[in-house]
C-alpha cells in the first residue's frame, strides 16, 4: 500500500495532481501545526487566567488612595505609599549607575572592541552576570556594599546591587541598537576628519538613542520586580517613616508583596492581591511602553 | 642624511593633528574600555566577595560527607548544628527537574509554532505576549503559587498541602518557559532561509522542512536555550521560597513539600549573626550556586558558539 503510494507520487502523470502522499503530507502538516499551536496556547492561557484572577480578587482594592496612603494596623490596612516610593528610589538610583556604565560598555563592545578572545571573555562575563542567581547577587551586595564599603543596609547598597544585576540588560540592548546603525554612517563621518568619539557622539548615538531608551525602560521593569537582591541590602519589611537619604533603609513594593503574603498574620484576602496587581501593573505597563516604542521605531526606520 | 631626518621630523610636526579633540578621543576610549571590562570585574568581584565570606566554613567546619551525604539541615541547633544539604539539593533538583519537564517541550513547541508556522500579525502578537509573560516578577509568581495554585492543588488532588514540588515545578515551568521560548525562537530564526528554500524546492512540506532541516540545523541553539532555562530555574529564589512549602525533606512524591538551596539563603540569612558559622555556610551555598550557574552558562555559550563557527 505504502509502496504503491510512493510509486504513484513518483510517476510522471501524477506530478501535478494531488496524490495520496500529498494528502497524507498535508494531514501531517496540519496535525503538527495544530499541535504546536496548542502548546503555545497552553503556555500562554494559564498565565492570562492567573492574571485575570489577580484582577478579579485585588481590583476592588485598587484606588488612588491605596497608592498614596501608608499601611496601618500592622500592614493589614491602608495603602502601599512608602513601598511605592521606596521602589522609585531604588530604581532611580540603580538606573543612575547602570545606564551610563552600561551604555559606555556597549559603546566599547560595538565601536572599539575587535573580535578576539578578550572580547569573547567580556561577552561571557555579561552572560554570566545575567545568569548569576539573584540570591547570589544579594550575598555579593551584603558582602561588598553593606559591609566592605560600609554603606550599611541602605538604599545605596540595594541600588548598587540592583544596578550590577541588571547591567547586562542595558549593555545587550544598547549594543544591539548601536550595531543597527549602518557602518557607512560612521565612514562618512570619519572621512570628514571627525575623531572616533566625535563620530559616536554626533552620528552613532543620535541614531541609536531610541533603541537605547527601549532597553532602559526594559531595565526599569526588571529592577522594579526584583526582590531577593534587596532583601538583605537595603529593603525593610516595615518602616514607620519615609527614607530621608540614600543611607536610610526603605520599603519596596516587591518585598512588600512577599511580606504581606507570608509574614503578616490576619491580612484581608484582597490586600496581597492588590499589592501584586500594583507591582505587576507597573512592570507590564513599562514593558508594553518599551515594546510599543520598539515597534513604532521599527516603522520609522529610514535605512 | 641628518638633513633628511630633520625634514621628516618637520613633516611629522606639520601633519601632527593631536589637538584637544585627539586627546579627548583617547580619554573617552579609556573610559569606555574600563566600562567595557566592568562586567568581568563584577563577575570576579561577586565570586571573590561571596567566597571570602564563606571561606571560613569551607576551610574549617566543612566535611564532604556531612554536607553532601546528610539530609539533616539543623543550623540553629546550639550544641551540634548540622549542615547536611542533601535534602536541599534534592529540593532544588526535583523542582527544577519538574519545571524543565513542563517547560522544555512546551517552550520548544511554542518556539517552533511562532518561528515556523505562524505568520504576520499572529506572530507579532504571540511574540509580544511571550515577552510580557517573561517580565512577570518572580515574587508575583511566588504569590500566585501561594494563593492561587495552593488551594487549586489541594482541591484537585485531594491532598493536605498544596505547597509542594508540584506547585513550585509548575510555577517555575511557567516562569522559565517564556524565556526559553524567546531564546529557542532566536535559534530557529538564525537558521538561514536558504536551507528552508532548498528543502521546499525538493518538495518537502513545511513540517518536513522543520523536522529534517531546521531542527537539526538549530540543534545547538535549542540546547543552549534549554541550558539557560535550567540555569534560570536552578537559581530562582522568591518563587520557590513561597511555593515549595519550605520544609527540609527529600521528596518521595510530587505532593511533598521541599526546600531549595536558594530559598534557604533567602529565609535564613536575615536571622544569622555576621561571621557566625551558619552565616558562612549560607555563603558557601552561594559559592556552590555561583559555580553551578557559571558552568551551565559557560556550557550553553560554548554550545551556541559551536554552531556559529561551523
Amino acid at each position: 500500500m505504502h509502496k504503491t503510494t510512493l510509486e504513484k507520487a513518483n510517476s510522471a502523470e501524477s506530478m501535478f495532481s494531488v496524490s495520496a502522499l500529498n494528502v497524507k503530507n498535508k494531514k501531517t502538516q496540519k496535525l503538527y501545526s495544530v499541535l504546536f499551536l496548542m502548546m503555545t496556547l497552553l503556555l500562554i492561557l494559564p498565565v492570562l487566567v492567573i492574571l485575570g484572577t489577580l484582577i478579579v480578587k485585588g481590583g476592588s482594592m485598587i484606588s488612588i488612595d491605596f497608592l498614596f496612603t501608608d499601611p496601618v494596623n500592622g500592614m493589614t490596612e491602608g495603602g502601599v505609599f512608602p513601598a511605592l516610593l521606596g521602589t522609585v528610589w531604588l530604581v532611580s538610583l540603580a538606573l543612575l549607575v547602570s545606564v551610563p556604565l552600561g551604555i559606555a560598555a556597549a559603546i566599547y563592545l560595538s565601536e572599539y572592541a575587535s573580535d578576539n578572545w578578550f572580547t569573547r571573555i567580556i561577552n561571557l562575563a555579561i552572560i554570566n552576570l545575567a545568569g548569576v542567581p539573584s540570591i547570589v547577587h544579594a550575598l555579593f551586595g551584603l558582602g561588598a556594599f553593606v559591609m566592605f564599603f560600609g554603606f550599611g543596609t541602605s538604599i545605596l547598597a540595594a541600588s548598587l546591587t540592583l544596578a550590577i544585576m541588571t547591567l547586562p540588560v542595558v549593555i545587550v540592548s544598547t549594543r544591539e541598537s548601536l550595531q543597527a546603525v549602518p557602518h557607512a554612517f560612521r565612514e562618512a563621518c570619519w572621512n570628514m576628519g571627525a575623531t572616533r568619539w566625535q563620530t559616536i557622539r554626533r552620528v552613532v548615538l543620535p541614531n541609536a538613542v531610541s533603541g537605547i531608551l527601549t532597553g532602559v525602560i526594559l531595565e526599569v521593569s526588571r529592577t522594579t520586580g526584583e526582590t531577593a537582591p534587596i532583601m538583605f541590602t537595603g529593603a525593610a519589611f516595615f518602616l514607620p517613616f519615609l527614607p530621608q537619604g540614600i543611607f536610610d533603609q526603605t520599603m519596596a513594593l516587591s518585598l512588600h508583596l512577599f511580606v504581606v503574603s507570608t509574614q503578616v498574620p490576619n491580612v484581608p484576602e484582597a490586600l496581597p492581591y492588590a499589592v501584586a496587581l500594583v507591582l505587576i501593573g507597573m512592570v507590564l505597563l513599562m514593558n508594553s511602553v518599551s515594546i510599543a516604542l520598539r515597534m513604532y521605531l521599527r516603522g520609522q526606520k529610514k535605512w | 642624511m641628518a638633513k633628511l631626518e630633520s625634514s621628516s621630523k618637520q613633516m611629522d610636526d606639520l601633519f601632527d593633528q593631536r589637538n584637544m579633540d585627539w586627546y579627548f578621543d583617547k580619554l573617552v576610549q579609556m573610559i569606555v574600555f574600563i566600562s567595557g571590562i566592568s562586567a568581568i570585574i563584577f563577575v570576579v568581584g561577586i565570586f571573590v566577595f561571596v567566597t571570602v565570606e564563606g571561606m571560613g566554613f569551607l576551610l574549617e567546619g566543612f566535611s564532604f560527607t556531612e554536607v553532601f551525604g546528610s539530609e539533616y539541615w539543623e543550623p540553629s541547633d546550639e550544641d551540634d548544628p548540622e549542615y547536611g544539604m542533601l535534602a536541599l539539593i534534592a529540593g532544588t533538583a526535583s523542582v527544577t527537574g519538574l519545571a524543565m519537564l513542563i517547560a522544555i517541550p512546551f517552550s520548544l513547541g511554542a518556539a517552533i509554532y511562532i518561528a515556523e508556522f505562524s505568520t504576520g500579525k499572529t506572530r507579532e502578537y504571540l511574540k509580544v505576549l511571550v515577552e510580557l509573560l517573561a517580565a512577570i516578577p518572580s515574587v508575583v509568581w511566588g504569590f500566585i503559587g501561594l494563593s492561587i495554585m495552593n488551594p487549586l492543588i489541594i482541591e484537585t488532588f485531594d491532598v493536605p498541602v498544596g505547597l509542594s514540588v508540584l506547585n513550585a515545578g509548575i510555577i517555575l515551568g511557567l516562569m522559565a518557559a517564556p524565556i526559553m521560548t524567546s531564546i529557542a525562537e532566536d535559534a530557529l530564526k538564525a537558521v538561514p532561509d536558504r536551507y528552508r528554500e532548498a528543502a521546499e524546492a525538493l518538495g518537502a512540506t513545511r513540517w518536513q522542512v522543520i523536522y529534517k532541516t531546521v531542527l537539526p540545523a538549530a540543534k545547538n541553539g535549542l540546547l543552549g536555550a534549554i541550558l539557560l532555562g535550567v540555569g534560570r530555574g536552578f537559581g530562582e529564589t522568591m518563587a520557590v521560597l513561597m511555593a515549595t512549602g519550605h520544609s527540609v525533606n527529600i521528596p518521595g512524591s510530587v505532593f511533598d513539600s521541599v526546600r531549595a538551596l536558594t530559598a534557604t539563603i533567602a529565609a535564613e540569612l536575615g536571622e544569622t549573626a555576621v561571621g557566625s558559622e551558619h552565616y558562612q555556610v549560607l555563603f558557601s551555598i552561594g559559592i556552590f550556586l555561583f559555580l553551578i550557574t557559571f558552568i551551565i552558562n559557560l556550557t550553553a555559550d560554548l554550545i551556541v558558539r559551536g554552531i556559529k563557527n561551523q
